[in-house]
């Protein structure tokens, strides 16, 4: 809602403050596309970019738990469900169409149902994003509508969690079970998806899907539908006493986290070479979580940090000692929580509040800006 | 009909499992709203404690021999002090280590983050993977640099607190980094001496297997039904028989003593018991204390169904985490009949029970069809996940909801 009272002053502000924004944004990507590939060897190029389009799902997490106050341990089902979604088309389209080699093991002949429609980019396409939206948006509404908030609901995710992974573990017939799909040698667009090219370009397609994202997140939380997520964050009784419904908005914010989280899974499944239902163990959902809680919840650049750190020092210690950081992972989860509540980007604030860093203190912004309160206060002046 | 109850009875068996280790987990999060995702490493813990206690036993117990000569009392204290006692021994101790273990928790971490529940799930989470690790790796060394950590640390800590004078608030990092550093350089002493008592892991990361006591293992009583008969394995009547113990000592704890009625009423509301002079924060300790012994307890029980090793809680602790949610928050009632509603609706779908009951029937097929997608044990799971979703949609708070204004959690 836009009141008279803002003034085209705070309006160029905001624009310019954007604008600032976007060239950081512009920047990083340039320096991210461009330079890092000549930089540093393919090997870890391809890790940066895995941990990319984890970035992108840990973006949906802060969605609605740094935002909305909802804990999903579940997300690994909608990763996977984007990354199925994209190994059963490159599965379809490359060496071993039009039926799969592993159908045969379990002696299916014939293609199931469900696997028809991969056939066709489009539609896999829109699946990556709509199918985990609508799982997310089916079990948000069943779990919502009862007012189920709070420890339940992160439980229920969790059961879920297990229940898909349980399934997906359990057909092989329809989906190759335990063994999952491998994607390397199918061919996507005429590229082999384990050649150097290809690989680069999903390097560059996370990046793109990366901002995009980015931008999707702050556009939802900057105005009033994010202010929304936050009162039912901090006092959902009081949003509905208010007249909102807070069932559709969560329904809706879970379904897009979904969706995020999806689109992750297929960015993430043709750079790793593999989908398997392990996308769905619950340390892995759980993991998703502790990398927004380091970078600081409820900040978007918090989650792309946290994720890219959390990572990169998972690789390099469990690389030298992988006892070691089992140990390091969960001294991370219980120090983050009692400690740091707020992650690095709270650190961040708390350097920023220190004497000799505090920059000019301003309070109140909105009311210095406010020509009714200026009016106001020039009166009782006077 | 006799195979149904058949699996009737390993249903009910299955779901006593579930209720002894969703018991301790129950009590805690109707105390305090805290789920403990570290329950099942707890269990764990107590399955490990059993396996000591079993080659503590072998070792220095004796076998037991009847002999006639000694009389019905000579055998009984012959049979007392044997090997064949072990598990009651194992028992106690799990109950101890993991109330121990749970004490550290709930002091060390749980008690900073009342009213912030979910936070609570991910520190706990991350004690789960310390322990398993812990499990994983556990030798001399570790053990004694731990011991030497929290002796300096504590001891620091206890002398500081002693002063007159205010404790500045960077002397707790300051001390952990002195602890740490001391504990460290004689750790490295001792990895040097490259001597293989010290390096040597206790339990490596391969599953330790459990053997129940003889008397346990012996032919199974026969129930008898008309003319048939079918079998009860006594392990399985044991672990019975434990599980309704735990729930008559919880439900006798609970209600007829101090403590009990101290946890009961911080139960129902929190500020006011406070406001009486309750002590809470003790009441808090203490019911976590005790719910992580169940959590030991039940450990014991499912050490003797099958062999341990570090993962093995986390087979369990999602089951548990849907009892505690069908039963409804602070209830003993709902949680045992939700256990034994999730034991054995997942046995009969799971063994495929239904699908053989149902099948002669004709005008049943199209479900014949449907359980019989469903008839393994991990299939079973998907469908009593969707069960579960679908009973909550009728009675979002369980089976039995709080009343009043506790409602809100």
């Amino acid at each position: 809602m836009k009141s008279k009272s803002e003034l085209p002053k705070s309006k160029l502000k905001l624009d310019r403050a954007l604008l600032k924004e976007a060239g950081i944004i512009a920047g990083i990507v340039l320096f991210l596309a461009v330079i890092m590939p000549l930089l540093i060897p393919a090997f870890r190029l391809k890790l940066l970019g895995r941990f990319l389009a984890l970035a992108i799902a840990a973006l949906g997490i802060d969605l609605i738990w740094g935002y909305t106050g909802l804990l999903s341990l579940g997300h690994g089902i909608f990763f996977a469900l984007g990354g199925y979604a994209i190994a059963m088309y490159l599965k379809l389209n490359g060496p071993e169409a039009p039926v799969p080699d592993f159908f045969s093991l379990y002696g299916v002949s014939e293609l199931p149902g469900f696997w028809r429609p991969f056939y066709s980019f489009p539609f896999t396409a829109i699946a990556i994003f709509v199918i985990p939206a609508i799982v997310a948006g089916l079990l948000g509404y069943l779990v919502f509508r009862n007012r189920i908030r709070g420890v339940y609901f992160s439980i229920l995710t969790q059961a879920a969690l297990l229940v898909f992974f349980n399934f997906f573990n359990g057909q092989q017939k329809l989906i190759n079970g335990t063994n999952g799909l491998k994607t390397d040698k199918d061919v996507i667009f005429g590229m082999v998806v384990s050649s150097d090219r290809a690989q680069l370009t999903f390097y560059i397609l996370t990046i793109l899907f990366l901002v995009l994202t980015y931008a999707l997140c702050r556009w939802l939380t900057s105005g009033r539908f994010g202010r929304l997520l936050v009162a039912i964050r901090d006092d959902e009784t009081r949003v509905r006493f208010s007249g909102y419904d807070p069932t559709w908005f969560k329904v809706l914010v879970f379904a897009i986290s979904g969706a995020i989280a999806g689109l992750a899974g297929a960015l993430y499944v043709p750079q790793t070479g593999i989908i398997t239902p392990n996308a769905m163990e619950v340390a892995f959902s759980i993991e998703m979580v502790i990398w927004v809680a380091v970078g600081g919840r409820g900040t978007l650049v918090g989650a792309i940090i946290g994720t890219l750190l959390v990572n990169f020092a998972q690789t390099f210690l469990s690389e030298e000692y992988p006892a070691v950081w089992t140990f390091f992972q969960g001294a991370l989860f219980l120090i983050v929580v009692t400690v740091l509540p707020d992650g690095l980007m709270g650190l961040l604030k708390y350097a920023r509040s220190l004497p000799f860093l505090r920059p000019k203190l301003i309070t109140y912004p909105q009311l210095e800006e406010n020509p009714e309160v200026q009016q106001e206060r020039e009166e009782f002046e006077r | 009909m006799l195979q149904l109850l058949q699996s009737i009875f390993d249903g009910i068996s299955i779901g006593s499992v579930l209720l002894l280790s969703a018991l301790g987990l129950a009590i805690v999060f109707g105390l305090m709203g805290v789920i403990n995702l570290a329950h099942g490493e707890l269990m764990m813990l107590g399955a490990y404690t059993t396996f000591v206690v079993q080659n503590i036993a072998k070792a220095i117990l004796p076998e037991f021999k009847p002999t006639a000569e000694a009389g019905f009392l000579g055998n009984a204290i012959a049979f007392v002090v044997s090997r064949e006692m072990y598990i009651f021994y194992a028992l106690i101790a799990a109950f101890i280590v993991a109330g121990l273990v749970g004490l550290a928790l709930e002091r060390g971490a749980i008690r900073f983050l009342y009213g912030r529940p979910l936070e609570t799930l991910l520190a706990t989470w991350g004690v789960s993977l310390i322990l398993r690790e812990l499990v994983r790796s556990i030798n001399t060394l570790l053990a004694i640099a731990i011991a030497l950590f929290c002796l300096l640390f504590f001891g620091a800590l206890t002398v500081l607190r002693r002063n007159p004078i205010v404790v500045p608030r960077w002397a707790i990092p300051a001390n952990v980094a002195i602890s740490g550093a001391i504990t460290f350089v004689a750790g490295l002493l001792m990895a040097n001496t490259k001597k293989d008592f010290f390096v040597k892991p206790w339990f490596s990361a391969r599953n330790v297997d459990v053997t129940a006591p003889n008397w346990l293992l012996q032919e199974p009583i026969k129930f008898p039904l008309g003319a048939e008969s079918f079998p009860l394995p006594r392990t399985r009547l044991f672990i019975i028989a434990l599980t309704i113990l735990c729930v008559l000592g919880t439900y006798f704890f609970l209600n007829y003593t101090d403590w009990g009625l101290r946890i009961r009423a911080v139960t129902q509301n929190r500020s006011m018991s406070s406001c009486l002079g309750i002590p809470t924060a003790k009441v808090d300790a203490l019911t976590f204390a005790v719910g992580s012994g169940l959590a030991g307890i039940a450990g014991c029980a499912i050490a003797m169904l099958g062999s341990v090793g570090p993962n093995t809680g986390q087979n369990y602790i999602v089951d548990t985490f849907m009892v505690v949610v069908l039963g409804g928050v602070g209830n003993l009632l709902g949680t045992i009949l939700a256990a034994m509603a999730i034991g054995t609706v997942s046995f009969l779908i799971g063994s495929g029970t239904l699908v053989t009951l149902s099948q002669p029937i004709e005008a049943l097929k199209p479900l014949t069809e449907i359980l019989t997608f469903f008839s393994t044990t991990s299939m079973a799971k998907v469908l009593v996940f969707a069960l579960i979703i679908a009973f909550l949609q009728v009675k979002p708070a369980g089976i039995f909801a709080p009343k009043g204004r506790t409602a809100e959690i």
